[in-house]
């Protein structure tokens, strides 16, 4: 074997030996979600499901409008703040200008989180005023739901945004069952085929 | 102790990291002209500028603006200067004042990113600021006029 040959070999067995340690060694598993077909106990998540994203903790900033929605009888944001085209408001408006990275201590003060905004509006996912066939479809419709396939949907539900509307601050029912209980559902409604409900 | 960039001098502040930046920069500071309206970010008469965002400074914590850059009315411009400081003066905007310097601070974010506001515009960036006087039109005028001025001056970069 020629030394230049050898010297390219040694080279390709370290890099490999270093991709094999980026890509297995540093990361957490991530446990990979298989579907199991079955349309009753899909639907029937997807019912829990459906309670907790049209509670206000959720809804509220999936608005159809552009302004997001307030309180927990979701109305119109005060000050109408607008979406903006990433969803995090627009000059003097912006959601952080308010929001701080924590709840702002205090009865229906700001609630907080580093990361607030609304959806783009380029992807508005819109949840206020769909019904349960319709936003079961819409949340498994990649040119509606961010791109995301069924691992992103399910490793979503333990999102840092989504995780705030359990700590929603004072003054703010929470959604109507416990964040445990939610991912159950929400899992169990994906992996048993993303089911929608009947009708429209 | 947590060091903070107010109007582009470095300042150690010694205070709780959750003391509002409002109180800070009244109270420790001495930069009063920004305002106390009605501490939970409804008024808009405490906004200041963080890295260039019109935060409100009653519902900030000092721990927020660690490192950061802050500019308050008093750091607006070099002399009291700045087109829309230029605009309120000629349009005589002010009625008693109190919320002026934060609907001061909220249209130079917008003029910032915005050379031409449209009415529309203005109304979305100044929905945030209340004046109790009832001053909106003139407000919204001066931002026109100013807008105008900067364009001139070739300022508001």
């Amino acid at each position: 074997m020629k030394k230049s040959t050898f010297v390219v070999l040694g080279m390709l067995l370290i890099m490999l030996g270093m991709m094999a340690f980026s890509l297995n060694g540093p990361r957490a598993k991530v446990p990979v979600y298989l579907v199991k077909k079955d349309s009753a106990a899909s639907v029937a998540a997807f019912k829990q499901v459906y309670t907790v994203l049209m509670s206000p903790r959720c809804m509220n900033c999936h608005p159809s409008g552009n302004v997001p929605l307030q309180g927990d009888d979701s109305h119109p944001h005060t000050m109408l703040p607008k979406r903006g085209v990433d969803g995090k408001g627009v000059y003097a408006m912006k959601c952080m200008n308010c929001h701080q990275p924590t709840n702002t201590p205090g009865l229906h003060m700001p609630p907080g989180n580093p990361k607030w905004h609304l959806p783009p509006a380029n992807m508005k996912m819109v949840f206020q005023g769909r019904t349960a066939p319709q936003l079961a479809k819409q949340l498994i419709d990649p040119k509606q739901n961010g791109n995301k396939d069924l691992q992103k949907l399910i490793a979503h539900a333990d999102d840092e945004l989504v995780l705030a509307g359990w700590n929603p601050g004072e003054g703010r029912t929470l959604p109507p069952m416990s964040h445990a209980a939610f991912k159950k559902a929400w899992t169990t409604w994906l992996t048993t085929g993303a089911f929608a409900p009947s009708g429209k | 102790m947590i060091t903070v960039n107010i109007n582009q001098k470095t300042y150690h502040v010694d205070a709780d990291p959750d003391t509002p930046l409002l109180w800070v920069l009244r109270d420790h500071i001495g930069l009063v002209g920004t305002k106390f309206g009605c501490g939970v970010a409804q008024c808009g008469a405490c906004v200041v500028h963080l890295d260039g965002e019109a935060v409100r400074s009653c519902v900030t914590k000092l721990r927020r603006a660690e490192g950061k850059k802050v500019v308050t009315i008093e750091g607006l411009s070099p002399a009291n200067n700045h087109p829309l400081q230029k605009a309120w003066l000629e349009l005589d905007v002010s009625q008693c004042g109190y919320c002026q310097a934060g609907q001061i601070m909220s249209a130079a974010v917008l003029l910032k990113a915005n050379k031409n506001p449209t009415d529309q515009d203005i109304n979305d960036a100044m929905a945030g600021n209340i004046c109790r006087c009832g001053t909106y039109l003139r407000i919204r005028e001066a931002i026109h006029l100013a807008a105008q001025l900067q364009k001139k001056e070739g300022s508001g970069k």
